[in-house]
C-alpha cells in the first residue's frame, strides 16, 4: 500500500515539476501581491515593518487558494480520479499523498521565498526567519483545508473562486497564530506557544482533512 | 407514537403547515411583551444611556445565529449519514434565516459600537466571530447553489457544514486570543450587573426570535419540499 | 414607564438614530424574509405541474 501512495506522490510531484507554468504562477502571484502593498500604503518602513507579517501571511493564503483547484481538477478531467476512487488503498491516504505533493510544489515554495519578500518590508532577519518557519508549519494546513474545498468543488463552474470563499474563513485560526508568532518574535517574546498551537492544528488537520476530502470526493463522483 | 413516519416529506409537509401559525402567534405575543419591556419598562442604563436597548435585538440575534448554525449542521449530518432527504431539506431551510440573524447581530453590533466606542465597527472577539459565521453561512448556501444535482448539493454542503461546525470553536478561541493580544474592546453592558427586568426582557426577545425562526424555517422547508416533490400527485394536490 | 413624552421616547436620550436604526432594520429584515417566502410560495403555484414519471391519474 505504501508503494501505491509513494507512486502517487511521485507522480503528482513530477507533474507539478513539468507544469512549471502552473506551479510558478501561484508563486509569482504571491510576489506581486506582496509588492503591491508598499505601493498602496506608502514606503515608510515604520509602517511596513508593522504590517509585514499580516501582509505576507494573507498573500500566502490567497496564493495557496489560487493553486488548490489544481489538486483534483486535472485528474477529474482525464478520468484518473475515478480510478483513484476504485483503488483498494484508502481514499483518505491517497488524498494525503496528493496533498503532500501539492504542498511541496506550492506552499513550501511560498514559505521558502518569504524571507526574500520580507526584505521589501525591512523585517529584521530573526523575524523573517520566524515568518518563514511559521509559513512552513502553516501552509501544510492551508493545503489540507484547501484539499477539502477542492474536493467539494471538483468539476463545478467557477470552482476556483467558490473554493476560496469556502476555505478562507476556516483558515482564520492559522492566519492568527502564524502572524502572532512573528509579532511575538518582534516584540522579543517567545514563539513557542504559537508554534505549538500551529502544530496542534496541523495534527488535527492531518487526521481530519483527508477524511473529509475523501468523503467529499465520493459525494462529488457518485 | 411513531415519529419516524414524519421523516417522509409527504407527511412532514402538512404537519409543518399546522405548526407554522402557532409558532407565528407565539412569536408575535412574545415580541410584544419583550418590546414593551425593552422600549418602555426597562430603565435607562447608568453608563450607556438608552443606546443599550439595542442589546434586546443584538443578543437574541447573535444567539439564534449560533443555534441555527448548530441545527443546520445537525440536520445536514442526519441527511448525510442516514441518507434522509428531509433532513437535508431542513438544513437548507435553516441557512437563510441563520444568515439573516448573523447579519442582524452584526448590524446591531455596529450601531451599538458607534455611540459606545465611537466607531461603526469594533473588532470585538464575538463580533469578529459573528462575521466569520456569516461567511460560513454564505459558503454553505453558495456551495449548494453551485451544484446542479440536488443530492450531490445536499451532501457536499453537509460536509462543509460539518467541517465548519468543528472549526467554529477553534475559530472563536483564536479570535478571542487575537483580540486580547491587540487589547481590543469588548462590547458588553457596563460594569454593573444587569437588572432583573433587563434579563426578563432579553429572555422574552430571545424566545420571540426562536419562535419566529421556527415559523419561518418550517415555512421555507415546506416550500423546498414542494419544489422537490412537485412531480408527485400529493404535491400537486397541495399546490392546487 | 420611562418616558415623560412621546418625543422623549423617539429621541431615546439622544441615541434615537442608533436604537431605532436597529429596531427598524430588524423589522425590515423580517418583513423581507416573510415577503420572500410568500413570493416563493406563489412562484410554486404558478408553475405548471412538472411531468410525472408516469401519467397523471385521470384528468
Amino acid at each position: 500500500m505504501s508503494q501505491a501512495l509513494f507512486a502517487l506522490f511521485q507522480r503528482d510531484l513530477r507533474i507539478a515539476l513539468r507544469r512549471r507554468a502552473d506551479t510558478g504562477s501561484a508563486l509569482v502571484f504571491f510576489v506581486i501581491v506582496v509588492s503591491l502593498f508598499p505601493l498602496g500604503v506608502g514606503p515608510q518602513f515604520e509602517l511596513l515593518r508593522r504590517i509585514a507579517p499580516g501582509v505576507l501571511w494573507v498573500a500566502a493564503l490567497l496564493a495557496s487558494m489560487l493553486s488548490m483547484p489544481r489538486l483534483f481538477a486535472d485528474d477529474h478531467a482525464d478520468g484518473t480520479l475515478e480510478q483513484l476512487l476504485l483503488s483498494p488503498t484508502p481514499l483518505a491516504l491517497l488524498v494525503l499523498a496528493k496533498t503532500a505533493a501539492h504542498w511541496l510544489a506550492s506552499g513550501a515554495l511560498l514559505a521558502l521565498i518569504s524571507p526574500l519578500l520580507a526584505l521589501q518590508f525591512d523585517l529584521p532577519a530573526r523575524d523573517a526567519g520566524v515568518l518563514c518557519l511559521s509559513l512552513l508549519l502553516g501552509t501544510p494546513l492551508l493545503s489540507l483545508l484547501g484539499a477539502v474545498g477542492s474536493a467539494l468543488t471538483v468539476g463545478l463552474r467557477g470552482a476556483g473562486v467558490l473554493l476560496s470563499l469556502l476555505v478562507l474563513p476556516l483558515c482564520v485560526p492559522v492566519l492568527i497564530f502564524g502572524v502572532g508568532a512573528v509579532e511575538a518574535s518582534s516584540a522579543g517574546l517567545g514563539v513557542a506557544a504559537q508554534f505549538s498551537l500551529l502544530g496542534a492544528m496541523l495534527v488535527l488537520g492531518l487526521f481530519g482533512a483527508p477524511l473529509a476530502a475523501a468523503a467529499a470526493l465520493r459525494i462529488a463522483m457518485d | 407514537m411513531n415519529w419516524f413516519k414524519y421523516a417522509a416529506p409527504q407527511r412532514f409537509h402538512p404537519l409543518a403547515g399546522r405548526a407554522v401559525p402557532w409558532f407565528g402567534v407565539a412569536a408575535v405575543l412574545l415580541a410584544v411583551a419583550g418590546l414593551a419591556i425593552a422600549l418602555l419598562v426597562a430603565p435607562t442604563d447608568f453608563q450607556q444611556g438608552d443606546a443599550y436597548r439595542i442589546i434586546f435585538i443584538h443578543v437574541p440575534a447573535a444567539w439564534m445565529s449560533m443555534v441555527l448554525y448548530m441545527a443546520m449542521a445537525f440536520w445536514a449530518a442526519m441527511g448525510l449519514v442516514f441518507n434522509a432527504r428531509l433532513a437535508s431539506m431542513l438544513a437548507l431551510a435553516l441557512a437563510p434565516t441563520g444568515a439573516l440573524m448573523t447579519f442582524l447581530a452584526l448590524w446591531t453590533g455596529a450601531l451599538w459600537g458607534k455611540p459606545t466606542w465611537g466607531t461603526w465597527w469594533v473588532w470585538d472577539a464575538r463580533l469578529t466571530s459573528e462575521l466569520i459565521l456569516l461567511f460560513l453561512y454564505i459558503g454553505f448556501m453558495s456551495l449548494h447553489a453551485a451544484i446542479d444535482d440536488e443530492r450531490r448539493a445536499d451532501r457536499a454542503a453537509a460536509v462543509l457544514a460539518l467541517v465548519g461546525a468543528v472549526n467554529v470553536p477553534i475559530i472563536y478561541f483564536s479570535v478571542q486570543w487575537w483580540n486580547t493580544l491587540h487589547q481590543g474592546s469588548s462590547v458588553k453592558l457596563g460594569g454593573s450587573s444587569m437588572a432583573a427586568i433587563m434579563l426578563v426582557g432579553m429572555l422574552l426577545m430571545t424566545l420571540a426570535f426562536w419562535m419566529y425562526s421556527f415559523a419561518v424555517v418550517l415555512a421555507r422547508a415546506r416550500c423546498i419540499i414542494l419544489e422537490r416533490e412537485r412531480h408527485a400527485a400529493w404535491a400537486q394536490g397541495a399546490l392546487a | 414607564m420611562n418616558w415623560p413624552s412621546f418625543d422623549a421616547f423617539v429621541a431615546m436620550g439622544g441615541y434615537g438614530l442608533y436604537v431605532w436604526g436597529s429596531f427598524a432594520v430588524c423589522a425590515l429584515a423580517f418583513a423581507v424574509e416573510l415577503l420572500a417566502l410568500r413570493q416563493r410560495r406563489k412562484a410554486l403555484q404558478a408553475l405548471p405541474p412538472a411531468d410525472a414519471a408516469g401519467q397523471g391519474a385521470g384528468a
